[in-house]
């Protein structure tokens, strides 16, 4: 059996042909994901023992002819901002390196309750704020189509596992563009549903208002699937919506005919020649699947990155102060005082990009400054989420890059912030409008990296955005 | 304790000076469970026992607004006539402390739940209307316990069981003009959220917390005073202790040629001051914003009608009313209402006896001494209201006297009996019955033919002698009317 290439369909068939067992397939699968991990670091750690438990659970359901649910024995990766009951959940953050949760999210319970198989925890960007996975303090992940080059971040472990094989399916988290820019990066579909459509609870929280829990995958089907089993109203959620879930197989029937889609003109600006490219071409190959393509403009686009960095660094300012040595949190060794010990342990905790947004968020929030920024910000997000609105009165759904340029070296913009913030240029905005968006592969630069295709649709219209992707995908999309 | 004020300005000076008080009074609310989490609320338990991973804020948990807390909070928000908004909205308080799992309090602020309100004071027969400027929901942080511990001098140890406990705060406006107003306030207060449920309001745990706006300008001045804020005082006496202190000070700085800072003080048991906090530690930059994890609470029309419709009568009413109905005094009024219970306990003694007044006397007097000497509440009393009402419906039909009443009253308290098993089982059901009452009488008088001669040649306080013999005969249980009738005519 070629794990690498396995689909949860292939799998649910030869579990019910018994050509393997759910036990025999995790085994294999954390044996290929141990190997695969010293080239590129996608896992933090390997859940072996409760992914053995849950595949004999499978095993049991279908020995006594029971159904062992729709993801019953899929080998699953987990980003590490993602809580899981009795496995170590770190973060990214040398901060909570041994910190084991005594729960888990309700989408991991979900995706277990499915038979589902939780092989693993991700690297990731410390409290998922990065674009490059480099500012994990366990080191960063290589993107498995060239090891020299970034994943992507913030989940760029989770896209890594999807893209090598080692696991089917990924969760990841996204809060500015953290699925669909690794998704991009390491070719793989990855998707941010609507705000609300996923549970939150037992995601740690990085922007609370923004964050998503969202599946990555190596197929549209796929990736749609899993987001079945997880969407859905959570009483542990208060921001979780009581929308109901459609069947969004039913949707994958390549009927996009005449279906009407927008080409924010905003996007199209600061992208490399290969991207702008390989968009160019796939708004081709959708034109000729039957959709049809008009310019729409965003004019709020341009002021969503400082909307994005007062917003989220505000949120992310309150949500990471409970790391302060005084419970779960590793404590600094040496403290004199109280005063000391929130900064030791702070100061020698945390990475410098969660430094840097705690110290963003607290100025943004501090007396006199509130207005000029946080209540700003709150007034130019209504705008952003506006823009979409009107857009979504003339056309179905928005194409557009996701990212202006494909995986970078390691390294490259590490000293630079401001040209890593623009990776989510294109991302925060779906983010800040909680719309949901996904990323599709559309084909490779010649030096063989990955590019994706973003797609944006109305609140809870995923199933709209599937079908659309699903048939890009079939078309042969991801080739060029 | 109180020598620290007069040695800071004498009475004469401080009577120069207006004082101007408002009021921060934090409510623990009464529900089972905890605001934002189903922990359970209980007090004593182990530490760290009743919680989870949201009350423990542990990383990935959200909270849940407790549909039992926001009820509670309509109630209260109600009884002190406030407006209730129709949407109100959460937001973080950010600070760091040990007891603070979070690293912020969830509380309300600019879009509290309920504003606008008022609540009447009465002292000494005059009435005062003290103005609530908001009431806001909050959870409440853990327990730092600084002393006690083998290792106190190194070690602070935290106890998260009060983590996420609901509260409500409730700002007043700066109406009250003595430490006796804002006492009235805070007995007012308690006594309202009391009556109503929403809180045991036990300041010994923690169930009520008072911190005070305090300043003062001389009488006639327009401008206020700056003030200070006094925390830390949890107890009604240290309430007005601490105010008087303050007021004194504040006087004193000012006779002084000095100025006042605004700035935080804390009430200092041990030596009866105010002293003040650094300022590094009292000025705080709270860096307020709405709570992303909640949505805006929306409290519709029929919502609020529902939890009126539930609201218990009020103290204000329940005075008023004992007033009218039962023709009772202000003093007596104010007395059978200070605690909901007692006003129920009194109020079926009331109507099971028929002698609203008679009920009264007794659940202040006897009933009251009872208590006081058994060490009891008036939930745990050993005459039941049912009992004391059946005592005193038989007195009032004149079948016992008031003297043999209070001789059952003291063993229905000894025993817990109701009043009818103990006359049974010791026979002392007053005798009327004139056949049995003629018996005794006559072998009275014959058994006194002296005094029978005194009477009968004019000496007429020789009556008393004659009823006394006979209720002696009687054991007491001879109705003394009856008696005076029979002997009047026997002897005539």
């Amino acid at each position: 059996m070629d794990i690498a290439a396995l689909t949860i369909d292939q799998i649910r068939e030869g579990l019910h042909a018994r050509r393997f067992s759910s036990a025999e397939l995790t085994t294999a699968a954390l044996k290929f994901a141990r190997n695969e991990n010293a080239q590129t670091n996608a896992y933090l750690t390997f859940s072996e023992e409760r992914a053995l438990a849950t595949a004999r659970r499978v095993d049991e359901r279908l020995a006594r002819g029971e159904d062992p649910g729709p993801l019953a024995g899929v080998p699953v990766a987990v980003k590490d901002v993602i809580v899981t009951k009795g496995v170590r959940t770190t973060c990214g953050s040398k901060l909570l390196a041994n910190y084991v949760p005594p729960y888990d999210a309700t989408a991991v319970e979900r995706l277990e309750a499915a038979g589902g198989v939780i092989i693993g925890k991700t690297n990731c960007d410390e409290f998922a704020m990065g674009s490059s996975n480099e500012n994990s303090a366990f080191g960063p992940v290589r993107n498995p189509h060239a090891l020299d080059r970034v994943p992507g971040g913030s989940s760029g472990g989770s896209a890594a596992a999807v893209a090598q094989g080692t696991a089917v399916v990924a969760l990841g988290s996204d809060t500015g563009g953290s699925i669909r820019q690794p998704a991009s990066f390491c070719g793989v579909v990855g998707l941010t549903p609507t705000y609300g459509r996923v549970s939150r609870y037992g995601l740690t929280a990085f922007a609370s208002s923004l964050d998503h829990i969202g599946p990555f995958g190596r197929s549209v089907r796929d990736a749609a699937l899993v987001l079945s089993v997880i969407a859905g109203r959570d009483p542990l959620d208060s921001t979780s919506a009581e929308a109901p879930v459609p069947d969004y197989l039913r949707h994958l029937d390549g009927e996009i005919k005449g279906l009407k889609l927008g080409l924010p003109r905003e996007y199209l600006k600061d992208l490399t020649s290969e991207t702008g490219d390989l968009i160019a071409r796939a708004v081709e190959k959708l034109k000729r699947l039957g959709c049809e393509v008009r310019d729409i403009t965003l004019p709020a686009t341009d002021y969503a990155i400082a909307c994005y960095y007062v917003i989220a660094t505000a949120e992310a300012s309150s949500n990471l102060a409970r790391y302060d040595g005084v419970r779960y949190t590793s404590r600094s060794a040496s403290s004199e005082s109280l005063s000391d010990m929130y900064r030791n342990t702070r100061g020698e905790g945390f990475g410098a990009e969660c430094k840097r947004r705690i110290m963003l968020g607290t100025y943004v929030l501090s007396a006199g400054y509130y207005d000029a920024y946080y209540l700003k910000a709150q007034k130019v997000r209504a705008l952003i989420a506006r823009d979409f609105t009107n857009a979504f009165a003339e056309v179905d759904a928005i194409v557009a890059p996701v990212s202006p340029f494909p995986a970078f070296k390691i390294g490259e913009k590490i000293d630079d912030p401001m040209a890593m913030y623009l990776s989510d240029i294109y991302t925060i905005t779906g983010d800040l409008a909680g719309i949901p968006c996904m990323s599709v592969p559309c084909g490779k630069t010649a030096q063989g990296l990955p590019v994706g295709m973003q797609i944006l649709a109305k609140h809870f219209d995923e199933a709209r955005m599937f079908r659309l992707a699903d048939a890009f995908e079939r078309a042969g999309g991801a080739q060029n | 304790m109180s020598a620290p004020v007069a040695e800071l300005a004498s009475r004469e000076v401080i009577s120069k000076y207006e004082t101007v008080i408002g009021l921060e009074v934090h409510v623990q609310l009464a529900t089972a469970s905890k605001i934002f989490c189903s922990c359970p609320t209980s007090f004593g338990a182990p530490p760290d026992t009743n919680v989870c991973p949201v009350c423990l804020g542990l990383p990935g948990a959200l909270p849940v607004l407790s549909r039992e807390a926001v009820e509670m909070a309509m109630r209260a928000a109600m009884a002190l006539n406030c407006t209730i908004r129709r949407v109100s909205r959460f937001a973080r308080k950010n600070y760091f402390y040990p007891d603070l799992p979070k690293g912020y309090q969830i509380s309300q602020y600019d879009e509290p739940i309920a504003e606008h309100g008022w609540l009447d004071i009465s002292m000494d027969g005059t009435h005062k209307r003290i103005g609530i400027t908001r009431v806001h929901m909050e959870d409440d942080a853990g327990k730092s316990i600084h002393e006690g511990f083998r290792d106190s001098d190194r070690y602070s140890y935290v106890d998260l069981n009060r983590c996420g406990t609901p509260l409500i705060e409730i700002v007043t406006e700066p109406d009250m003009r003595s430490s006796d107003e804002a006492y009235a306030f805070l007995t007012e207060l308690k006594q309202t959220m009391q009556f109503i449920e929403v809180s045991a309001c036990d300041m010994e745990k923690g169930q009520l917390r008072c911190d005070a706006n305090v300043s003062v300008r001389l009488k006639g001045a327009e401008k206020l005073g700056t003030k200070a804020e006094v925390k830390n005082l949890n107890s009604f006496r240290f309430l007005k202790m601490a105010l008087d202190y303050e007021i004194a000070r504040q006087v004193a700085v000012i006779e002084a040629g000095g100025r006042i800072v605004q700035e935080t003080r804390l009430y200092d048991v041990a030596s009866g001051e105010t002293i003040g906090m650094r300022s590094k530690e009292s000025a705080h930059d709270y860096r307020y914003f709405p709570e992303p994890d909640l949505v805006p609470l929306r409290i519709s029309e029929a919502w609020q009608e529902r939890v009126r419709a539930a609201m218990p009568e009020l103290p204000a009413k329940k005075r008023e009313r004992f007033m009218t109905d039962y023709k009772l005094s202000e003093y007596d009024a104010n007395w059978l209402t200070a605690d909901r219970v007692v006003s129920e306990f009194f109020e079926a003694t009331a109507r099971i006896s028929g002698d609203p007044k008679e009920a009264a006397n007794w659940v202040m007097g006897d009933l009251a001494a009872v208590l006081k000497a058994q060490g009891k509440e008036i939930a745990d009393s050993p005459v039941s209201a049912q009992s004391l009402g059946e005592l005193l419906a038989v007195k009032g039909k004149g079948e016992i006297s008031g003297k043999l009443a209070k001789e059952i009253f003291a063993k229905m308290a000894a025993t817990g009996d109701p009043p009818a098993a103990i006359i049974e089982r010791e026979g002392l059901k007053q005798i009327s019955d004139t056949g049995a009452l003629e018996k005794i009488v006559d072998d009275v008088i014959a058994a006194n033919p002296k005094q029978l001669e005194q009477y009968r040649g004019g000496k007429i306080t020789v009556l008393a002698f004659f009823v006394g013999q006979v209720m002696r005969a009687s054991r007491g249980q001879a109705n003394p009317a009856a008696v005076n009738e029979l002997l009047r005519r026997k002897l005539g």
